[in-house]
């Protein structure tokens, strides 16, 4: 694989829920969870993906890894599109990338034991004898942190950091390329974060694995990715180098995320951007920009035109009529 | 980072002992000692009883419970006694096969009811059908249709029980499927029938035990009471239904005909109530944390 070959490319993924009257009735309302959806991640790369409850991030995950069929769009998982693969196909893709949790409690089957759930994705691959897969089951119990005569526990017999540790290190038994982080510290101790956050970053420049993360909060964000992109309402509205999005935000909406983070100095203020009134239903996606009912800069021409998500020559896209600094091509 | 430095939880995991599940759960033990007693007092009623329960005396016609006979004698002087621990057979084998019939049917078709979004609403509008028809009309109608056996009875127990255990494997197998860890176990490549066997149906094995001991208690009162209307067992078989039956002529004259085989038949099905419901509780993985 080409170094300039991405692990993982999305491209205008869809994803709409029906919301259905009855049992046999017809679909009548669209949920537009995800309404064209567009990112690569290069190998070793980290995407952070922010955004508020709801905007539709934790669908872009699982929609990548066809835990729920996308309506449309392509997935391209290292040079190969996912998207029209059958039951088997995608099976076997699977092996190449894989998810961790936000959950770490419901995500491992209460009534296996640490051992087994570590193991299970080596049975269902046929990696290696029963021996081999023992001795793999406790390499990976060391790498995350736990200690090997933990197999015979079961999940509730483990604090919530090393469930997740747990769930990484299932992720990691067959020795993907890309993980997708569906918000994998969130649930946790903010202390406990930063120690499952520093494991992921180590296992990164160890296995050169690629991350997309997502996330609601910045702070972990920042301290994790390479790449940032910003989702409002079903769509990315600002993608850019990370150092580049929290420095000099462009998107009005980013601002306005930005400056709600809590500065961590009692003293320093910070201008408060503030947003009037409540994110539109996704049913019902304002015309133009979405976020101009919100947007303290609209004007008339975005109630009417969609902003495309124009990208300046440092890799910065913003999807915004006045402050996209790119000229379209 | 640093390796965890998290102490060591060595916590002893020792199985609570028998008498300590015995205090803590002091009825459905006083039931499962009770109903094991029934169960080897039936199995062993070739051994254990005094005479041949078919063996009938002229002379000893409703002699009353004495030395001779324990619990005294019939109209045909056979010995109520042996008849009960026999008729305890009877019983049992239809309890235990429509409990596991029931059980084994309802969990094939309940799996494939909440697991298969298509199959579901035609499976369960048929499994309402099912519940509607009373099983005692339904027994009639196959005693009517072929001739009376053991078999028969239980066809006619299990068809009405069946939709229960399905109703209730559903409920499960729609709860489980939406957990996070089914979710999971799809990312790492899990193919359907691992994904079955090991992750949903273990959540069915404690609810369906619990079923099952229902059904058995409700299947033996059920076999008597066919029994006594005589659409149930083969009036030759001695089973407690059909002892009950007979007995109930004679009763102002001869009452230990139908006390004795009264009594084992409320003590079997109290006995197999008071477990389940004691393995109800016990299973229970809220109950069970604090054990």
């Amino acid at each position: 694989m080409s170094a300039s070959q991405p692990v993982l490319a999305v491209e205008g993924l869809v994803k709409h829920y029906g919301i259905r009257p009855g049992l046999f009735g017809r679909a009548r309302a669209q949920v537009r969870a995800v309404d064209g959806v567009s990112f690569s991640i290069a190998p070793g790369e980290t995407l952070g993906l922010v955004g508020e409850s709801g905007c539709g991030k934790s669908t872009v995950g699982k929609a990548v890894l066809r835990l729920v069929e996308p309506t449309a769009g392509r997935v391209t998982l290292e040079g190969e599109d996912i998207t029209a693969l059958n039951r088997a196909g995608m099976i076997a893709r699977r092996r190449r990338m894989q998810v961790i949790f936000q959950d770490p409690y419901s995500s491992l089957n209460p009534r296996m034991t640490a051992g087994d759930i570590v193991q299970e994705p080596l049975i269902n691959f046929g990696i290696g004898s029963a021996g081999e897969q023992r001795e793999r089951v406790a390499a990976l119990f060391a790498r995350v942190g736990l200690r090997p005569d933990q197999r015979s526990n079961y999940p509730h017999e483990f604090s919530g950091g090393q469930r997740q540790r747990l769930g990484i290190a299932r992720a990691l038994a067959l020795g993907p390329s890309i993980i997708i982080g569906d918000e994998p510290v969130s649930a946790l101790d903010v202390s406990v974060q930063a120690q499952v956050i520093n494991l992921m970053m180590d296992l990164q420049d160890e296995f050169g694995l690629s991350y997309l993360f997502v996330a609601h909060d910045l702070g972990v964000v920042e301290h994790i990715s390479h790449r940032v992109a910003v989702m409002y309402l079903g769509k990315i509205v600002e993608i850019a180098p990370r150092a580049a999005l929290f420095e000099e935000p462009r998107h009005p909406y980013t601002e306005a995320l930005l400056s709600a983070v809590p500065v961590s100095h009692p003293r320093q203020r910070r201008k408060r951007v503030t947003l009037k009134g409540d994110v539109p239903s996704p049913v019902n996606p304002p015309p133009g920009c979405r976020f101009h009912t919100r947007c303290p800069i609209a004007v008339p021409l975005c109630r009417e035109v969609e902003p495309p998500l124009l990208a300046d020559p440092s890799g910065h896209a913003t999807a915004c009529h006045l402050r996209s600094q790119a000229s379209p091509a | 980072m640093s390796a965890t430095t998290l102490p060591a939880v060595a916590a002893p995991r020792s199985r609570p002992g028998l008498l300590r599940r015995f205090r803590r759960y002091p009825l459905p033990s006083i039931g499962a000692i009770l109903l094991l007693a029934l169960v080897v007092s039936a199995l062993a009623a070739p051994w254990i009883a005094p005479h041949d329960p078919f063996e009938m005396n002229v002379v000893d016609r409703l002699v009353p419970p004495g030395a001779d006979y324990t619990f005294g004698t019939d109209a045909y002087g056979r010995d109520i006694f042996s008849r009960t621990l026999h008729g305890g057979r009877v019983s049992l084998f239809i309890g235990v096969s429509v409990a596991i019939a029931s059980t084994a049917i309802g969990l094939l078709i309940g799996v494939v009811a909440g697991y298969f979004r298509m199959a579901d609403a035609i499976l369960m509008r048929v499994m309402d059908g099912l519940m509607a028809i009373p099983g005692i009309l339904l027994a009639i109608a196959l005693m009517s249709l072929t001739r009376a056996s053991i078999w028969v009875v239980i066809v006619a127990i299990t068809i009405p029980e069946v939709p229960r255990v399905v109703r209730l494997v559903r409920a499960v197998v729609l709860t489980v499927r939406e957990q996070v860890y089914i979710e999971a176990a799809t990312a790492i490549g899990t193919r359907f029938p691992r994904l079955m066997w090991r992750h949903i149906l273990p959540n069915t094995v404690a609810p369906l035990i619990v079923q099952a001991t229902y059904i058995a208690a409700s299947a033996v009162l059920v076999e008597s009471y066919l029994s006594f209307l005589g659409v149930g067992t083969p009036p030759e078989v001695p089973s407690w239904g059909n002892i009950i039956a007979e007995g109930r002529l004679y009763v102002q004259i001869a009452f230990w005909n139908i006390l004795f085989p009264s009594i084992f038949l409320a003590l079997m099905v109290l006995s197999i109530n008071v477990l389940g419901d004691g393995l109800r509780d016990m299973l229970d993985p809220r109950l069970a944390r604090r054990l």
